[in-house]
């Protein structure tokens, strides 16, 4: 290797270390926040403890608010499941033309920021045939328009490389219906790709913060309003809470880039 | 064309759901934005477009989000060029990072930047130590500038790294065989290959800093002047609603996103790398 290129490589080393530590230095400051004693005007913390997690993860508060996050993610996604599943297909075996109109319509969610939805959605379902303004429910629902883009893509993406004809055709001569077919044959084919959507949607889903917070605030409480909510408590407190839900996020992205290195 | 009929039955709740939960808000806020207390018009957009305080609103986010979007950029190029020239285990590494700290925004983000920049962070302490800066307010329109470009980043990263496919080597080679130098080979060849895949990611993180709203709410408590956090005081703050109005803005800044995300596709359908 000669001089000039050894040193463009550590030029693009070092690029790539500065990009991470810059990406780090938010996450570790938190992390070393919510392990000290006691942290202020100095530069390093004074000693290290455990406490603050011990007391996030025995707060009862905290623990209904993970749940309630746990419920209307979940919530959402099997919705966008049940909703998005059936859609795909038909689309697929017998409305091909009806994939471009889908793909303008889930450009929306992305061009209409959920602080203005949420205008919207708050005279809309305030009172009416539908009170849903501070319950769950209002939540699972913009929860699914969130998730929808990133699930059709990578729904998709999988029912293209897949031939939808070929295969019904061939279940059909073996004596199956559409329905058992599309069942039994076409959806395993597309198992791999959904399990992957969904673990990233969660991932996303359970940072959100505007919906739950203007739609439902302190009514049902979620982890992001939650931690919101404690902003006035302890800085350490706090920290714990970031790290934690980071955590969860690292955990979910982390199986989700698992499965998709193992189909490939 | 029983099937027929089944199928379209199919495609039924899945309207009804969308229809509910993304239509019909937009179609109140279009319908109510047009309906101010003195009847039908366009009274309310007169009145934001005539109010320094709505303005100044529209200017922040227009700042913020510019700044915010060039920085993010800039860094996004130049750590997704050299991600592809690091070996794989390194490369692997960073951007399954940037992967999970795209997910970092918002209120933890907030608290974070609070705790690494704030009056008492440890950075600020740090900086101030070292006597390279006098005082840092991370309240500030530059401190959101900067915790603003922290989420773009990753983003960036993620959207651009794909493009550089559409740069092969063996162009680099026949540049520099017929005498290009480094710099020749960006003007003439890199950047123009490259220039719609990175207006496009412009775009992207410029509708993203437009339309946020957790992290400048949570770092403020909704006391920064912005468009999204105006929006949210008028329909859920404690001081004086006006839905009417709340319509309105948020209206504008649809039509602001709607016409950034056509761009986006058009530039989409032009890019290089997606035509190969």
């Amino acid at each position: 290797m000669s001089n000039a290129s050894r040193s463009v490589s550590l030029y693009h080393r070092l690029v790539v270390w500065l990009l991470f530590l810059i990406l780090l230095l938010p996450l570790a400051a938190t992390l070393l926040y919510s392990l000290a004693t006691q942290w202020s005007a100095t530069l390093l913390p004074s000693g290290l403890t455990l406490k603050w997690y011990a007391a996030l993860w025995s707060d009862s508060r905290f623990l209904i608010a993970f749940g309630h996050s746990l419920v209307v993610c979940v919530g959402a996604l099997l919705l966008a499941i049940f909703l998005v599943l059936p859609l795909m297909f038909v689309i697929a075996y017998h409305f091909p033309r009806l994939d471009a109109l889908m793909n303008v319509l889930i450009l929306l969610p992305f061009a209409v920021p959920p602080v203005v939805s949420s205008v919207g959605l708050l005279q809309l379902y305030a009172g009416g045939p539908l009170p849903l303004i501070g319950t769950p429910w209002i939540l699972i629902g913009c929860y699914f328009t969130i998730a929808l883009p990133f699930m059709y893509r990578a729904i998709s993406n999988n029912l293209q490389a897949l031939n939808v004809h070929d295969l019904m055709d061939a279940a059909h001569l073996l004596g199956a219906s559409t329905f058992r077919a599309a069942l039994l044959v076409v959806l395993p084919n597309l198992r791999k790709g959904l399990m992957v959507a969904l673990f990233l949607s969660f991932s996303f889903l359970i940072g959100e913060f505007v919906f739950a917070n203007i739609l439902v605030g302190a009514r049902y409480e979620t982890l992001q309003v939650y931690l919101y909510n404690m902003r006035n408590g302890s800085g350490h407190f706090t920290s714990a809470l970031v790290i934690s839900y980071f955590l969860v996020v690292l955990i979910v992205t982390w199986a989700a880039s698992g499965l998709s290195r193992d189909k490939s | 064309m029983k099937g027929k009929w089944l199928a379209t039955l199919c495609l039924l709740p899945f309207l009804i759901f969308f229809c509910a939960f993304q239509i019909a808000p937009l179609i109140w806020i279009a319908v109510n934005s047009l309906k101010s207390l003195d009847g039908w018009g366009l009274g309310n957009f007169s009145e934001i477009l005539g109010s320094p305080f709505y303005r100044q609103a529209m200017r922040f986010s227009l700042e913020i989000s510019v700044w915010s979007s060039v920085l993010g950029l800039l860094i996004a190029v130049l750590g997704s060029y050299s991600l592809r020239q690091v070996d794989s285990r390194l490369r692997d590494f960073v951007t399954a990072f940037a992967n999970m700290t795209s997910n970092f925004a918002g209120v933890p983000l907030a608290f974070a930047f609070i705790i690494l920049l704030g009056f008492n962070g440890c950075l600020t302490l740090l900086l101030k130590q070292a006597g390279l800066i006098e005082d840092f307010n991370l309240y500030s329109k530059n401190g959101l500038i900067l915790i603003y470009t922290y989420f773009q980043i990753p983003l960036g990263v993620l959207l651009l790294y794909p493009a550089f496919d559409a740069l092969r080597e063996d162009w680099r080679e026949a540049a520099s065989l017929l005498g290009a130098s480094t710099w020749h080979f960006w003007r003439h060849i890199g950047l123009p290959v490259l220039t719609p895949a990175l207006l496009g990611t412009f775009i992207i993180l410029l509708a993203n800093a437009l339309g946020a709203y957790a992290t400048v709410y949570a770092l403020t408590t909704g006391n920064f002047n912005v468009v999204p956090v105006r929006i949210a005081a008028l329909v859920s703050g404690d001081i004086f609603l006006d839905p009417n109005l709340a319509s309105a803005l948020a209206m504008l800044l649809v039509i602001l996103m709607t016409v950034i995300t056509f761009t986006h596709q058009w530039l989409l359908r032009r890019s290089y790398h997606v035509k190969r």
